[in-house]
């Protein structure tokens, strides 16, 4: 999870080499240099990874150890490769991944590739939805903190913004389930779908993978429904999570645009408070709230892995918690180089929009 | 400590906050402190006040009772214990936890700041990947790698807040190399460079005790999500045995599936600790935040004494600018500030 504070776009971060002279460096040239630091960062990630996972032993002996005797299981670790030292298996992997080459995963058999797509695809549903809820909360409750700054709607939405992030998402989505699955029985309580359609969906001739998209692509209507119910409660527990940090962004944001000399000269010209608000002092607030979005993409993953097991949504997380458990390297390591890839290039999309929209970011 | 001639107030952040702030403010602020002080004294006085010990067998899954006020779970612990023995484990995280990474952290960002050059690279660039990593990921293997999985209490403790320490040193890195980065160019370290002070002297004594100012801040907030981070482990299943010591997300793993029974005691009381020590301490921190900064500083104080009707910057006319605070310090760069 991100800090609730701070969380400063990576500009003066000394990613760059420091105080380059101003004017040397346009834009392309920043383009890519700033390009050429997605490498490192998913380097960093993968390596650490790589031997983390490599400390917590082997996927033979968290699958078999109980089970076989010592030499036995020796035998199988060496026929694997897994007692070979550890630097020769690492330069081993990256040659690997350097070609593209993620492997099979150790529990399960399959293509980690046809693995990321087919639970990635899940998680994604699970993002998008959780980001629309969170958009749809965070943008107007933060326009009217900001509007009625210091007063009690703005005391109220400010305690709901640090709920939203005093409340783990596994806390929110049993409460969920307590009150529209259990108490009322509006809403189902796990998965993304009913078996029937779920079976009906996954066998379409080209499937995205996306649910709902499936279901409108093929007209099946009943299982749109179906699978929209079953999105309710995983999107609203981590997307109030996201929310309330969007609330606070926009409110403290628009506070700031609301003081500008433009927004006085539109008062004073008698344009409404409604008005100032939604169209004069909302638009320039958006700028910083883009860049801080990138750092919001961890925070949504980190809660995705959370949120998935809570809901038995089988996506990305939900399967990470289970080869984690199982030792499985390859499949954990393929997790998280995808994950990382992704963080990755939202911070680099993130900067670059940054440095459009704002000269002052380059440098 | 080189404080010493500074007065009470001044040295202890939260006291001197507490005489800044005004209205509303102050009401986070006082609400935050007593919400975070009874998690305190619950922890400090939890084998006085649980009435039964948390690893402590009964019947399984009954309702809130004379016996067991917050019912017991499907293995059989009495609920009301575990939730008050949890905030000693709890604290015991925090504490290592943010020690710890305040310790390393510091370190690295006083020594990459001053130092620069390629150290400052290498470990800027890793902290970066780090940061941007989830961290709740990055704290699941580490706890893996450390623990091997589940574990008894010290280690369970430890490796916990070891894990969590991972994934916030790039914070502290980041917070305190900005400063030391600032405090360099100051005249004071210059002058301290010309007497022919060393690097470890300068560091230590002149830009330590000025890059730390805002650790207090940090603190709070980080002691919150050391919290989230502790319970996030223990709800996906790698954090400390049931046996070994209360711990609230474990709890609320197991509470999952009795939700669909309508069983609702399990995961209630030990969510809404959570929520509640969350919420005090951020209160506390989101308060302290607000008054470290003079632009989001209550302004009633200065309103209740200025003329009834301020006038906005010069040229604008303005009509109602919205307070005396706001218009005099203006916001220049918005970008900068974000307070997520």
């Amino acid at each position: 999870m991100t800090t609730l504070i701070d969380a400063p776009p990576n500009e003066q971060d000394g990613l760059l080499p420091p105080k380059k002279s101003r004017s040397g460096g346009g834009l392309g040239a920043y383009i890519v240099v700033r390009f050429f630091l997605i490498f490192p960062t998913i380097f960093i990630l993968v390596t650490l990874v790589f031997f983390l996972m490599r400390i917590t032993g082997d996927p033979i002996t968290a699958a078999l150890g109980d089970r076989l005797p010592p030499e036995a299981l020796a035998a199988r670790i060496h026929e694997a490769g897994y007692d070979r030292p550890v630097i020769v298996q690492y330069f081993e992997y990256l040659g690997q991944i350097a070609t593209g080459n993620f492997g099979r995963t150790i529990s399960d058999n399959l293509l980690v590739t046809d693995m990321l797509a087919s639970y990635g695809t899940a998680t994604l549903e699970l993002a998008i939805n959780s980001l629309v809820v969170a958009l749809l909360v965070g943008i107007p409750l933060g326009m009217v903190a900001a509007r009625h700054r210091d007063k009690w709607p703005d005391a109220v939405l400010r305690f709901f913004a640090i709920l939203c992030y005093a409340t783990p998402v596994f806390f929110a989505g049993l409460l969920l389930k307590l009150v529209f699955s259990v108490a009322l029985g509006w809403l189902p309580v796990a998965g993304r779908a009913n078996s029937a359609d779920e079976i009906a969906l996954t066998s379409l001739v080209s499937p995205t993978g996306i649910y709902w998209l499936d279901a409108i692509r093929s007209g099946n209507m009943a299982a749109l429904g179906d699978v929209m119910a079953h999105a309710v409660l995983p999107a609203v527990a981590l997307g109030l999570l996201t929310g309330g940090v969007f609330l606070r962004l926009v409110r403290t944001n628009v506070i700031g645009t609301l003081s500008k000399d433009y927004v006085e000269a539109g008062r004073s010209r008698g344009v409404s408070e409604f008005r100032l608000v939604t169209k004069h002092a909302y638009k320039p607030a958006l700028i910083p709230i883009i860049t801080v979005m990138g750092l919001q993409i961890a925070l949504l993953l980190g809660g995705a892995v959370l949120t998935e097991t809570t809901f038995e949504w089988k996506g990305l997380g939900f399967q990470l918690a289970h080869y984690l458990t199982a030792r499985d390297f390859v499949a954990v390591q393929g997790i998280v180089v995808l994950l990382a890839v992704i963080v990755a290039l939202t911070n680099f999309i993130v900067d670059i929009v940054a440095a459009l929209i704002d000269p002052r970011v380059r440098y | 400590m080189a404080r010493k001639n500074q007065t009470l107030a001044q040295r202890l952040p939260i006291l001197s906050h507490l005489r800044k702030s005004v209205g509303l403010q102050r009401g986070m602020l006082v609400t935050g402190l007593i919400i975070t002080a009874i998690f305190l004294l619950t922890a400090a006085l939890a084998p006085v006040i649980a009435p039964y010990g948390f690893a402590q067998h009964f019947d399984t899954q009954q309702p809130p009772s004379s016996a067991h006020l917050w019912g017991t779970t499907a293995g059989g612990y009495d609920v009301l214990s575990r939730v008050v023995w949890g905030t000693q484990t709890a604290v015991l995280v925090i504490v290592i936890a943010v020690v710890l990474s305040i310790f390393l952290g510091v370190a690295l960002g006083l020594l990459s700041g001053y130092l620069g050059g390629w150290l400052d690279r290498v470990l800027v660039v890793i902290a970066d990947a780090i940061y941007a990593f989830p961290t709740l990921l990055l704290a699941i293997v580490m706890s893996i790698a450390i623990s091997h999985g589940r574990s008894d209490l010290w280690s369970g403790i430890f490796s916990a807040a070891i894990s969590i320490t991972v994934v916030f040193i790039p914070q502290y890195f980041r917070v305190i190399r900005a400063e030391t980065i600032r405090l360099k160019a100051e005249p004071f370290v210059e002058s301290a460079m010309v007497v022919g002070a060393s690097s470890v002297r300068i560091m230590a004594r002149h830009i330590y005790k000025n890059a730390t100012r805002t650790l207090p801040l940090i603190f709070t907030l980080n002691a919150s999500e050391a919290i989230l981070t502790l319970a996030g482990l223990g709800f996906l299943g790698f954090g400390i045995e049931p046996t070994s010591a209360a711990e609230w997300g474990y709890d609320l793993n197991k509470a999952l599936s009795d939700t669909t029974a309508g069983i609702w005691w399990t995961g209630v009381f030990p969510g809404a600790a959570i929520v509640l020590t969350v919420l005090g301490l951020t209160l506390v921190g989101e308060s302290m935040n607000d008054l470290n900064d003079p632009r989001l500083r209550g302004r009633r104080r200065a309103g209740k004494s200025a003329p009834p009707a301020p006038i906005g910057p010069a040229g604008m006319g303005a009509v109602g600018t919205r307070g005396a605070g706001t218009s005099t310090v203006g916001i220049s760069n918005t970008e900068d500030e974000v307070k997520v």
